[in-house]
């Protein structure tokens, strides 16, 4: 029987079969990128190690059933974003889900004053207070837009591959996108705006 | 003419123009809107920005090495560990 490799490279068969030395190639590619989704999803680093474990044991269990047309990385975000609903679910039974976002109202062209920063120098768009800010914007941001932005810009799936993930449309992973860009580049240039004037006072 | 107006027209596209995604003729018009659009050209610059700020932050992650270890012991994997 000829061996059949997934898209990311992964031989299916001897995942399939059981093949350890395999099996850890692809926890080792893919554990940070999940640990990472999951403790997005719940901010919870106990939580998040739970999701991590659980993704690849029922992925281990599951090999059987994996169809080869999607990616690995598809399927174990698949595992993964469920397992964190579910845990979500248990803990706040009355939370919203991936598939009710509420519409509002940031598809406007914000009225604040525009500062073009994406040319500032490198050590201050990466020093400690950026970084700071770059996490608290993501805390600010509804779950169901941080899961679309981690899975689309951050783990680098296509817009179908994400909609895949998340048993989504893909115009509803777009729309999400579209808001979870627009929500962080504002967060960004409010506080880039800040430190300029308080550098420059008018 | 409400200038404002087709910004918030424009801005549903962005994010598709900047994976590359926009249809031919959206593409032409909204490149046609930046050329006059000093705001709309500010928000696709530090959209951009915005995404490879992220990136690079993300690449950077690791996971904790006692996470690993328990993952690996979980998962019976201790032998592969790296």
């Amino acid at each position: 029987m000829s061996d059949s490799f997934t898209s990311d490279g992964f031989s299916l068969s001897k995942l399939q079969d059981g093949d350890k030395a395999e099996f850890a190639k692809l926890v080792e590619k893919y554990s940070t990128k999940i640990y990472h989704l999951a403790l997005k999803m719940l901010n919870d680093e106990q939580d998040a190690e739970d999701i991590l474990q659980e993704t690849f044991i029922k992925a281990s269990r599951s090999f059987a059933g994996f169809e080869s047309r999607s990616s690995l990385a598809t399927w174990l975000y698949r595992i993964a974003v469920n397992e964190a609903l579910m845990l979500m679910r248990k803990h706040k039974p009355d939370s919203v889900s991936t598939d009710t976002e509420i519409e509002t109202d940031d598809g406007q062209m914000e009225p604040i004053q525009l500062m073009d920063w994406c040319c500032l120098p490198e050590q201050e768009l990466l020093s400690d207070e950026t970084r700071k800010v770059l996490t608290r914007a993501t805390e600010k941001l509804p779950k169901t837009l941080l899961t679309v932005f981690t899975l689309r810009d951050l783990n680098g799936l296509s817009i179908k591959e994400t909609a895949g993930a998340l048993n989504l449309t893909e115009t509803a992973v777009k729309t999400r996108l579209l808001r979870a860009r627009l929500r962080l580049r504002t967060e960004l240039s409010s506080y880039f705006l800040e430190s300029e004037n308080r550098r420059s006072p008018k | 003419m409400n200038e404002k107006g087709h910004c918030n027209d424009m801005i549903g596209t962005l994010s598709d123009y900047i994976d590359g995604e926009l249809s031919l003729e959206l593409c032409q018009s909204l490149e046609d809107h930046l050329k006059d659009c000093k705001d709309c050209r500010v928000v696709v610059n530090t959209m951009k920005k915005t995404i490879e700020l992220y990136k690079v932050e993300s690449d950077k992650e690791t996971i904790p090495a006692k996470v690993k270890e328990r993952l690996y012991a979980r998962l019976n994997l201790e032998d592969f560990k790296k």
